[in-house]
């Protein structure tokens, strides 16, 4: 206990110091929030240690840890809904922009990083943490390494996401799409992931098994990688030392470039890379099968990692950065649609001599078709990323689309599956408290999926003809108003569409509540009703 | 595979393997845009902006303008009769950080400096639709009774010299005469401050008299931007890349 007092002790000094010393309050506020979260973080950690000294039963040295998997399935379903609300807003303000309210906090411009960093940071990052924790433990058969540690990476991420997201609101931002946050809430983020991947590796080093798991190896990447592309695209001056406001090292094209070459391999390693360790030890284990192919992960992992550092010009077709480094992402992004289908396949025919659970298992079915999803947005990327398409694609909502397609499909789906296998299990349910509902959760989901992709498919490829279009006489045909009053109906099919899927969530937050109280829904079994053949089969076998 | 049981054995020896996979792509790309010269045109007019002009590009960053607006015309025909001559890296070679965008909800800026009137950015962001109907941009009304919170830009400056920005002592240590100067265009110090950025425009760019407020600041970058390149002179043969 007094090994942790020094940097909660610390974190709460810096804390008040910056509050004391603040230039603006952005940064006053953020001193205040560090202080009073150091400071609540010493009351549960002398509460702990006093509860666990009376009654050693509290924390099992001899177990998993599983307190922070806990902690992680609620921090994830929480995010997620907060994530995928402020989606809905944002897109409800671009189809009414009077839902602006035209004031500092509400404007499109600060919620759309609160929108994304919700999603990608909050949401993904703690389904990322819980399952990497879960995961590490289960393929290594031992406990996670340090006792306060992974909860200083669990507390740590989520003060980390409540001082960016306060930040977006009151206008802290660098303007670097994903890397918005500024050169403090950089250095706090460093300090939890250093500590991330140590009690990542200390793990490692504890297992029973000769072999690292395939799974540990996808997380092991993302964890280093994205340690890679923060700290360089963080690298800034801040005006002063209490001061929010920082000016970037890089300038211009080479910033462009370091900036893209961090964006695509946020979703290269931490929307692809982490989340394929999940879907390499969960598909399995729902499955009840072994991976596909042993020497394809391999291959796979490799060419995946390799390939896609490559692929961030793509990013910046046509624009001011030389033409050799465009050509040569461009190369790099359609190879990128080989080892990306080498996953695919090696995610789904997983599934071989198992097909028939995806009718009884509608968990199985939710990683089944965000695997599916994955395949299909990794081809349109590589489609996307040839120059010619990308001139007519670019700018447009077709990128948006193709984001969504693998945020929403991919990354969400395989998330809910990882939340709903594991609530059961970590909170000791004998099972969910309805797989009914996690068909419902499925269904909305899915049609909410193809509906945003469909409206963003039209209104992006639209958008981009109308711009290029000329009239018969050599005049540009229409003014850019014209072509943005022509999005109108594709960005109300897209609040649709993002509400069905905001519902999906909302289901599952209330699935997941009723599995942790332990209770089980009155409703006809679903295996029954579904597959009779197959339960008559199982019979057999 | 022959031997990539020993990665699978060993935490570090993958680890370190990662690293270098993973590195070689960033580095290939990445490290000659630092020393190939060809990679920044060679342009004549380009200046650190104004204290009042960077007071305003951290406005335009801090409202998320970048969410909607690129800054990026592309050399293809339709934006180049759009939107001007398209934007040559140079033109953000003083950008810390890059304002290109990767979205355009709402048209390019690149070159929106002197295309409209200091009139007409005001009303519009105060009330976009009152001038394009069909617009879907949020209004700014709160800039306009926002002063600005730090006239004295000088840390600023030096903070941008730290990264390489050419701002000169004299820049530093006149940033605060130089903005309320280029706000006042009768004021004694805009000579001075046009001597230190040539071509700056000096004018009430809010068309308010009182303190300078974030609207003065963000109309001033708005207006300066794509403007500094002179382009009757501007050889593109000679940047071939």
């Amino acid at each position: 206990m007094g090994f942790i007092a020094l940097p909660i002790g610390l974190s709460a000094a810096i804390g008040l110091t910056l509050a004391a010393y603040a230039q603006d309050t952005a940064m006053y506020v953020h001193g205040l929030i560090l202080f009073i979260g150091s400071v609540l973080a010493g009351f549960w950690v002398i509460k702990t240690s006093i509860g666990s000294a009376k009654a050693s039963a509290v924390d099992d040295q001899s177990k998993y840890n599983d307190g922070v998997i806990r902690a992680g399935v609620i921090a994830s379903t929480f995010w997620g809904v907060v994530g995928f609300l402020v989606g809905v807003v944002i897109a409800s303000q671009l189809a009414f922009p009077v839902l602006n309210f035209d004031l500092p906090w509400t404007n499109f411009g600060r919620l759309r990083p609160l929108h994304t960093s919700a999603v990608i940071f909050a949401f993904g990052g703690n389904v990322l943490i819980m399952t990497s924790f879960h995961v590490v433990q289960r393929t290594c058969g031992a406990r996670l390494a340090g006792n306060w540690a992974p909860w200083f990476v669990f507390w740590g991420y989520q003060m980390f996401i409540v001082l960016a997201a306060t930040g977006y609101l009151l206008g802290v931002t660098q303007s670097k799409e994903y890397a918005e946050p500024e050169w403090y809430v950089d250095i706090w983020l460093t300090v939890v992931w250093v500590v991330y991947l140590l009690v990542f590796l200390a793990t490692l080093w504890k297992r029973k098994e000769p072999h690292i798991y395939v799974a540990n190896w996808f997380f092991l990447a993302f964890i280093v990688t994205v340690a890679l592309l923060h700290i360089v695209n963080n690298l800034s001056m801040p005006v002063s030392f209490a001061g929010s406001k920082s000016y970037i090292l890089w300038a211009g094209v080479q910033d462009a470039l370091t900036q893209w070459w961090y964006g695509h391999n946020a979703v290269g390693f931490f929307l692809t890379a982490g989340f394929l360790g999940i879907m390499y030890y969960y598909v399995p284990k729902l499955a009840g099968r072994p991976v596909y192919s042993y020497r394809l992960s391999i291959v796979h992992f490799w060419s995946l990692i390799f390939l896609y550092i490559w692929a961030g010009p793509h990013h910046l077709h046509y624009t001011a950065l030389p033409d050799w480094a465009q050509t040569l992402g461009m190369t790099f992004s359609i190879m990128l649609w080989m080892p990306s289908w080498g996953g695919m396949i090696n995610g789904l025919m997983t599934l071989s001599g198992a097909w028939d659970k995806l009718r009884t298992d509608p968990v199985l079915r939710l990683m089944a078709v965000s695997i599916a999803f994955y395949g299909m947005s990794t081809f349109e990327g590589p489609l996307m990323s040839i120059k010619a398409v990308n001139a007519l694609s670019h700018y447009t909502d077709w990128t948006i689309g193709h984001v969504h397609s693998g945020a929403l499909g991919w990354v969400g789906l395989v998330s809910f599956g990882a939340i709903y296998y594991l609530a059961p299990r970590v909170f000791n349910a004998s099972r969910l408290y309805s797989l009914r509902m996690v068909s419902w959760h499925f269904w909305l989901a899915t049609i909410g999926i193809v509906i945003y992709a469909a409206a963003m498919w039209v209104s992006g490829i639209m958008q981009g003809l109308m711009w290029r279009a000329y009239d018969s006489l050599g005049f540009l045909q229409y003014s850019f108003a014209e072509t943005v009053e022509a999005m109108h109906p594709f960005y109300v099919i897209r609040v649709i569409g993002g509400l069905m899927y905001l519902g999906g969530s909302l289901i599952m937050a209330y699935n997941v509540y009723r599995t942790i109280r332990g209770d089980q829904r009155t409703e006809k079994p679903y295996e029954v009703s579904n597959a009779p053949q197959a339960q008559v089969k199982g019979a057999v076998s | 595979m022959i031997n990539h049981k020993k990665l699978e054995k060993n935490s570090i020896l993958m680890v370190i393997c990662i690293l270098i996979v993973v590195s070689i792509g960033g580095l290939v790309e990445l490290a000659p845009l630092f020393y190939l010269e060809s990679t920044i045109e060679k342009v004549k007019g380009m200046r650190p902006y104004t204290p009042l002009e960077l007071a305003g590009r951290n406005v335009y960053i801090r409202e998320g303008c970048y969410n909607c607006h690129s800054q990026m015309i592309r050399p293809l025909r339709d934006e180049v009769e759009r939107y001007g001559h398209y934007s040559l890296a140079a033109e953000s070679m003083y950008d810390h950080p890059f304002q290109w965008g990767s979205k355009r909800t709402g048209p390019d800026l690149a070159r929106v400096g002197g295309k409209y009137s200091d009139e007409w950015h005001y009303t519009h962001l105060i009330d976009p639709r009152s001038l394009v109907p069909e617009s879907i941009m949020p209004g700014y009304p709160f800039l306009a009774k926002a002063e600005i919170a730090e006239t004295d830009m000088g840390k600023h400056l030096i903070a941008n010299r730290y990264v390489g920005v050419p701002y000169t002592d004299a820049m530093i240590t006149n940033a605060e005469a130089d903005l309320y100067a280029q706000l006042d265009p009768d004021s004694d110090g805009v000579e001075a401050m046009q001597e230190r950025y040539p071509g700056a425009k000096a004018r009430n760019f809010d068309g308010n008299p009182g303190a300078p407020t974030e609207m003065d600041a963000l109309i001033a970058y708005l207006q300066v931007m794509g403007t500094m390149v002179d382009f009757s002179v501007y050889k593109a043969d000679e940047n071939l890349r």
